[in-house]
């Protein structure tokens, strides 16, 4: 702990990041051992080991270029879609590594659901597209199908806002709310993980705000990984933090903790912001 | 805004449900891979159908006789020296006299009217243009040089040919010179150059690559084109090289002896098919590698 | 206009006056022949328009709009109809766009989603290059290599097993000579194949990976991205590829000269002979004189194949614009 009592006389040089999740992380819903990762013979992730704590967010932080998306788009097989990209390593959830090639990888994706940094709305009406991703795994009678589509929405906190436009197109709606489409049709779903890539980078504040409440709620149901290059998002939503630099895993501390008192030097130069 | 953590509805998720879900989804995307792999063969198939036909009859007649003689009646050992030099010529001049207008259009396009409502409708017929049927190109010149002046020529031939040109030249020089990065003109226009001086010294230099690949695409075009010259230059089985004249070309040599019912008429046709399709060819991979490099 | 954008230079060119702003004459010369050289396009286009219309002026006159549907053609008694090769032009560029479009699409899903990257290119190649084989190779490969096999292998069994079908029996009869409107419009499609399924793989390629993936995030299949996001994205395009594949077919002369039996009258089998507009004036343009209604008639024809290709074209133009615009 010399470490942490050395930096309390420098201290953080900005004020109100502190972080206020969880005092006890839960056990893993998914536990990352040993993974590599490689963009053609460049090995963009080191020997990543964490684990993602049940029913908590888990927030990934870093300069450009660390790997804390990689790591994300690891973990939902997204790099199945571009050759010469691999992992090798473990991933492991319910016994079962999921990086395994045997691993049916469209049922591992209702599982583990992604929201990406730009809105992506697909181009139908509001509804559809929530029903789009829950007709791909599981057959709903029609109310059953309206009532998914109503509590979707209600847990993003759009269902007040497009009650009345279920069957107008998506693409009209504002850049915040396609956010939170995104989101209720991730988790429509119902999936066990929800990972979310820089999910308000391309938002205004009032929208950033509305998702960050909403994230907050949302952990009570689902596992969360979040990539975020704002540390201050970090400390507002996150139970844990794991700081990245240069495809390596620093340091994974409760967010309490990692902000105040970090115990290598590399993530306190970065939460200070001696550099990023 | 709901505050309910409720719990999620329904029944679980049923993992048999998902399962056969998944294989039917499965069994129909292999089923559209597969379909569209054999559309690909089928594409290539016909490729190579087409070349390996011309090859196979046309490989045959290849002598020097074809390059020395002019064509002749049937049974007199004939050649194809006049059709393939009218071709040379036509569609020289006709790429001489149609690029340099595309090249202004190109250059009106791209420069002076970017935005503006007599741009955009030069734009709009210069596309249309370069899909519109050759066969009215051919009636068009018909009515303008041919009807009024007595006779077939040669002449009217290039024109034809050079109508074609123009939109495919317009529509690489246009794309070309939007290539070039703003800064590039500013720096140039910085130093103190006129705008005309910037255009023909720099901007023209710099798309150089892309402009003559318009031009070889657009000559590799003319090159295999037969209804505009049935229409202008008509063909001519004698030895001329007047462009007042009819003037024999390869596309229209090769119309003519394939529909014949001689057989070594038949075999010059293909000679002359293997002829204009494996130069044609030759032209757009050589225009393709210089647009690789121009960009 | 004289450009004032010049900038009078400074000490370092001590020889040039520097008083006076800078007016370039080359500057005034040059726009002015660019300006003009737009205009000539648009100069061209009209005086195909007014040429072609004026030359069928008089079929236009001594016919009527009763042109456009009667289907004699007649030298001898000097009638002439434009009812049988516009129907032939419409069907079979109709009939060879059902057939290139589901393999262009094919073609195209497979360069953009299915191939190993290192094979796009060369296949890319390979099909854009049957783009460029000009037309009357077409016609002859057509003639002496499908005709037969569809008077042999084809044409013969679909006769005798579809031939006395009740309703639909009718397309399918005749004898199987191997040319026809079917075989027309086969050769057609093989040659739009190319154009619509080059537009289709540019197309598809600006959709941004981040829609893909989002499909792909929710556990959809290849195909299932492709249909319900690949394709909604880029519907509009889609349809303007395929309508400048229309436009081609409609106005291609020697790929369908050798093969549609140049018969003018209009059959109901697609085995039958026919005629478009463009081999009708392709064939008949040899015998016609100067200044005959015969010959005003093919320029009549000609406006009429004009007026249509410039609307497909038109519309095609207008769908794909965004696409040209980036």
């Amino acid at each position: 702990m010399s470490a942490t009592t050395a930096s309390q006389g420098t201290g953080p040089s900005f004020s109100g990041v502190k972080g206020h999740g969880a005092a006890t992380i839960n056990a893993a819903r998914l536990a990352i051992s040993n993974l590599d990762f490689f963009y053609g013979d460049h090995r963009a992730l080191k020997s990543i080991n964490l684990d993602l704590p049940e029913r908590q967010v888990t927030g990934m932080i870093g300069p450009s270029g660390c790997g804390k998306s990689t790591l994300l788009r690891v973990l939902n097989r997204m790099y199945d879609l571009y050759p010469g990209q691999r992992a090798t390593g473990q991933v492991m959830m319910d016994g079962s590594n999921i990086i395994d090639a045997k691993v049916d990888v469209n049922s591992l994706r209702a599982r583990i659901g992604m929201v990406f940094q730009k809105p992506t709305p697909f181009p139908m009406t509001v509804s559809e597209n929530i029903a789009f991703g829950v007709k791909l795994h599981e057959k709903l009678s029609k109310s059953a199908m309206e009532e998914r589509i109503e509590w979707s929405l209600t847990r993003a906190a759009l269902w007040g806002e497009v009650k009345d436009r279920l069957h107008t197109s998506a693409m009209g709606l504002s850049g915040g709310q396609q956010q939170r489409l995104c989101i209720a049709r991730t988790i429509a779903v119902r999936p066990e993980v929800i990972l979310l890539d820089e999910p308000t980078s391309a938002l205004d504040p009032i929208s950033t705000l509305k998702i960050e409440e909403l994230i907050d709620e949302l952990k009570h149901d689902f596992t969360i990984a979040i990539v975020t290059h704002n540390m201050q998002q970090a400390a507002r939503c996150a139970d844990q933090v794991a700081f990245f630099y240069l495809g390596e895993m620093v340091e994974c501390a409760p967010a309490v903790q990692i902000f105040t008192a970090p115990k290598q030097k590399r993530t306190q130069e970065y939460v200070t912001g001696r550099f990023g | 805004m709901s505050a309910t953590t409720a719990a999620l509805p329904g029944p679980a998720r049923d993992e048999r449900v998902s399962r056969s879900l998944g294989r039917r989804r499965s069994l129909s995307n292999i089923t559209v891979k597969v379909l569209c792999i054999i559309a690909t063969v089928i594409g290539l198939a016909l490729l190579a159908s087409i070349l390996f036909t011309l090859l196979y009859r046309g490989l045959g007649g290849l002598s020097l006789t074809v390059f020395t003689t002019s064509t002749l009646p049937p049974g007199s050992n004939g050649g194809l020296l006049n059709a393939i030099i009218g071709s040379l010529i036509q569609t020289l001049l006709g790429a001489a006299i149609g690029t340099p207008i595309g090249l202004m259009v190109g250059t009106y396009l791209a420069e002076y009217a970017t935005g503006s409502v007599i741009g955009n409708a030069v734009r709009f017929v210069s596309d249309v243009l370069l899909s519109a049927p050759s066969i009215l190109i051919g009636l068009f010149v018909y009515e303008l040089a041919v009807s009024p002046f007595g006779g077939f020529s040669g002449f009217a031939g290039c024109l034809a040919l050079a109508v074609i040109v123009i939109p495919i030249v317009v529509r690489t020089t246009e794309d070309m010179l939007r290539l070039i990065p703003s800064t590039l003109r500013e720096a140039v226009i910085g130093l103190g150059a006129p705008k005309w001086k910037m255009i023909v010294l720099v901007c023209y230099r710099a798309a150089r690559q892309g402009i003559a690949t318009g031009i070889l695409l657009a000559v590799a075009r003319i090159a295999g084109e037969t209804a505009p010259l049935l229409f202008t230059s008509l063909g001519n089985l004698n030895w001329s090289l007047s462009l007042g004249k009819p003037m024999a070309s390869l596309p229209v040599t090769i119309y003519q002896y394939a529909g014949s019912a001689f057989s070594d008429w038949v075999q010059l046709a293909w000679v002359g098919a293997l002829l204009i399709t494996f130069g044609v060819l030759a032209i757009n991979i050589a225009a393709r590698f210089l647009l690789r490099g121009a960009k | 206009m004289p450009n004032q954008e010049t900038i009078v230079p400074q000490a370092d060119t001590a020889t040039k006056p520097s008083s006076r702003p800078r007016t370039s004459p080359g500057d005034a010369i040059f726009a002015a022949v660019a300006k003009s050289s737009g205009l000539f396009v648009l100069l061209l286009l009209g005086a195909i328009i007014v040429v072609l219309f004026l030359g069928g002026m008089k079929a236009f006159q001594a016919f009527g709009p009763y042109f456009l549907i009667d289907d004699d053609w007649d030298p001898v008694q000097d009638i002439y109809g434009a009812a049988v090769p516009i129907f032939g032009t419409v069907v079979t560029a109709v009939l060879a766009l059902l057939v290139a479009v589901p393999l262009a699409f094919g073609i195209a899903f497979y360069l953009t989603e299915i191939a190993p990257v290192w094979f796009r290119r060369p296949v890319s190649t390979a099909i854009e290059l049957l783009a460029a084989v000009p037309s009357i190779i077409y016609g002859m490969w057509g003639f002496f290599v499908i005709v037969p096999i569809m008077a042999q292998y084809i044409q013969p069994p679909i006769i005798d097993n579809l031939g006395d079908v009740p309703y639909i029996g009718t397309l399918f009869q005749g004898p199987p000579f191997g040319t026809g409107i079917l075989t027309a419009s086969l050769i057609l499609a093989v040659m739009v194949i190319p154009f619509i399924a080059a537009t289709m793989r540019d197309v598809f390629e600006t959709v941004p990976p981040v829609f893909k993936e989002s499909a792909y995030g929710l556990g959809c299949t290849t195909w299932e991205v492709m249909r319900s996001i690949v394709i909604p994205y880029t519907r509009v395009s889609v349809v303007g590829g395929i309508m400048l594949g229309l436009g081609r077919a409609l106005g291609e002369t020697m790929a369908v000269t050798f093969v549609i039996g140049n018969t003018n009258r209009i059959t109901s089998s697609l085995f039958g002979p026919g005629n478009t507009i463009a081999s009708l004036v392709a064939l008949e343009f040899p015998e016609s004189q100067a200044g005959t209604l015969k010959l005003s008639s093919l320029l009549a024809l000609g406006f009429i194949l004009f007026v249509i290709s410039f609307i497909v074209l038109a519309i095609s133009r207008v769908l794909l614009r965004p696409r040209l615009k980036t």
